[in-house]
């Protein structure tokens, strides 16, 4: 069952350089207990989508609809309503948690927010804390007292007490230690799998993404360049670009194949993007046609989509 | 790589029970604690270890330039090619060894250079201040575009004159690459010198620091968290807990039959490319703080197979099979 539909969303920056279109026509689907994953390089727009989808950031055309309501529409009690649904946790909880309140103040002050009274604001908060691993005292606290993963936890916890149905996790494990990291991908599979959560996973890490995800989108200057579910996709990857970042990745296994640079060049400027194909500068198997059209998406498999000329 | 009798006969490198501590108010942070390797010429060492193993401060003892105030090599001892670095006095080591023997590619390409100087003037710096330019017509500037072309910067002479904002991510970390070898140094340490980049940079990035060490036949510390990229580079590896290396072998060993429990927790705890779904094992607790470490086995507290013996005394290395070294009382 559909829970979140994009469609066309676009976000522009006016910059002294020119206008960034940082989302530029994106469309995909999210269903309910899903964990759809996002990946790309950084400036390839998919925090700016996020950012989209939690009504951080004004759509500059297209649609974002959410249990069948256009998100661009909601007013007043049903814009904070939608608030609640939605949350977020970000990547560094460093950053992501105000220093000078205390854990309890930071867990309450949403459900505050939200009408909630007190008293059922503590109990509530209580019962979060259990949820993410986190002993009673912890509300007494304040950020510092804790390590990073415990401070992931904390932000794991701000974002399901309001017990959303989508959270969006961007980079939520890249900023831990190593070996903190399996521990919070742990808890965040076990509370999808308790609370029925749906998650948009936003990730540079392949492999974190083939692990965790159902289904992914690979974006590339502000555009889907292929989406499909994990397992074929990344079995076989149709779209040069998503060929290139697999073969990029660093496996740590001596004996698995050497990662390999199958692109040259950067990324090219998101103010003047490349005409027609977007990757064609950097593509190993760029064509006239790629120069001149942009690709359009076909499918290539069920629910498995791509946009590159070569599937033309 | 050198082979094993030609490491042994006369590594490049020597460090010996490295010991740097940081001298805080709240604390003497054993920051380094007995640390020792040899690298040979040629050679590529990782480092690994997460936040606050150790592996940095490694990197700059080697330098001597452990954090001011608060740090100081109190122990043990750094020989480069049978030259002893610890206690060498300051004005010594800024002429004879930092940029000229030993040289560091650091992990923030946008901090690393000045942003005030073009990038032509800062890769010729080290070549003026250790006075490898001046014989022939050959200028500062000229032997800086050599190096920028050595590391694949395009029209090199013309993006000499350019400042680092003009440069992109991967473009920049290039760049200070190329100051790292501008005076051919014997031993190069680069310190999470791909972090910051995007995977299909990251791996450019990685090829030339293969090609540049093979050309210059500099012995490299590569200091990572990243076990995917450290497998990629590494000859061998040192696994850093708590300050101690806890683990030191081969490669393809350590990654295929990792001793130390922190190691196996380690490669366990990562996702892999091919193996969906499966559930990670994790490694319980958190990392310790360094300014009250648990007694004995610093990994005690969270390792599966701790006794009685792992909680009073802290395990010393020993050599194993193939010459492979782990620091665990249940584990070679």
């Amino acid at each position: 069952m559909t829970l979140l539909q994009v469609q066309a969303a676009a976000c522009h920056f006016r910059t002294k350089g020119g206008v960034v279109k940082a989302v530029d026509g994106v469309t995909l689907v999210i269903d309910k207990g899903e964990t759809f994953a996002l990946v790309g390089e950084s400036g390839c727009g998919k925090s700016t989508l996020a950012k989209l989808i939690l009504r951080l950031l004004p759509l500059a055309g297209g649609r974002i609809t959410f249990d069948g309501e256009d998100i661009g529409k909601l007013a007043g009690r049903r814009a904070k309503r939608y608030r609640a649904r939605v949350q977020a946790v970000f990547q560094d909880p460093y950053s992501s948690l105000n220093p000078r309140l205390k854990v309890k103040t930071i867990l309450a002050e949403p459900l505050l927010a939200h009408g909630v009274s007190r008293r059922a604001a503590a109990a509530r908060s209580d019962r979060v804390l259990a949820l993410v691993g986190l002993p009673a005292s912890a509300a007494g606290l304040y950020p510092h007292e804790f390590s990073g993963g415990q401070r992931q936890r904390i932000a794991i916890a701000r974002a399901l007490v309001l017990e959303p149905e989508l959270v969006v996790l961007d980079e939520p494990i890249s900023a831990l230690d190593v070996s903190i990291r399996a521990q919070i991908l742990n808890l965040l599979q076990d509370l999808q799998t308790d609370l029925g959560l749906t998650y948009l996973l936003i990730a540079h890490d392949l492999a974190l993404v083939e692990h965790a995800a159902d289904r992914v989108a690979v974006m590339y200057l502000g555009q889907l360049v292929e989406t499909g579910p994990c397992a074929p996709l990344f079995a076989a990857p149709r779209h040069p670009y998503t060929q290139a970042l697999l073969a990029a990745v660093p496996r740590p296994d001596p004996g698995a194949p050497r990662a390999v640079a199958q692109v040259r060049g950067e990324v090219a400027s998101a103010l003047s993007p490349p005409l027609g194909c977007r990757f064609h500068p950097r593509c190993p198997s760029c064509m006239d046609v790629c120069r001149q059209r942009a690709p359009e998406f076909v499918a290539v498999a069920s629910d498995h989509r791509a946009s590159c000329h070569l599937l033309d | 790589m050198g082979d094993a009798a030609a490491r042994n006969a006369a590594p490049m490198l020597r460090v010996r029970d490295l010991k740097t501590h940081l001298f805080l108010k709240r604390g003497v942070l054993k920051a380094v604690d007995g640390v020792t390797f040899d690298l040979a010429s040629g050679e590529t060492l990782g480092l690994i270890g997460e936040s606050g193993s150790g592996k940095t401060m490694t990197g700059l003892s080697l330098l001597g330039l452990p954090p001011q105030p608060a740090g100081r090599i109190v122990g043990g001892s750094v020989a480069l090619d049978g030259r002893e670095l610890v206690g060498l006095d300051e004005t010594v080591l800024a002429a004879e060894i930092r940029g000229r023997r030993i040289a560091m590619i650091s992990q923030d390409p946008m901090t690393s250079l000045n942003p005030v100087f073009t990038v032509g003037d800062q890769v010729a710096a080290p070549i003026r201040a250790h006075g490898l330019a001046g014989d022939g017509d050959r200028t500062a500037i000229d032997l800086a575009v050599d190096e920028l072309h050595h590391v694949r910067v395009p029209a090199a002479r013309e993006r000499a004159r350019d400042y680092p904002h003009q440069f992109s991510g991967g473009m920049r970390q290039r760049v200070v690459a190329a100051m790292a070898i501008a005076c051919r140094p014997r031993l190069l340490i680069a310190d999470e010198p791909t972090s910051a980049l995007d995977v299909t940079i990251q791996v450019q990035l990685m090829d030339l620091i293969e090609r540049i060490q093979a050309d210059t036949g500099a012995g490299l510390l590569f200091i990572t968290h990243d076990l995917g990229v450290a497998a990629r580079v590494c000859h061998r590896i040192a696994v850093m807990y708590a300050g101690r290396i806890v683990e030191l072998a081969d490669a393809p060993t350590l990654y295929a039959s990792p001793r130390h429990p922190y190691t196996q927790g380690l490669l366990a705890s990562v996702p892999r490319l091919g193996k969906r779904g499966k559930r990670l094992a994790s490694i319980p607790g958190n990392p310790p703080n360094p300014l009250s470490l648990p007694d004995g086995c610093a990994f005690h507290p969270r390792c599966p197979h701790a006794t009685q013996q792992c909680r009073r005394r802290a395990p010393p290395m020993r050599t194993v099979a193939g010459g492979d070294q782990v620091a665990c009382w249940h584990s070679g």
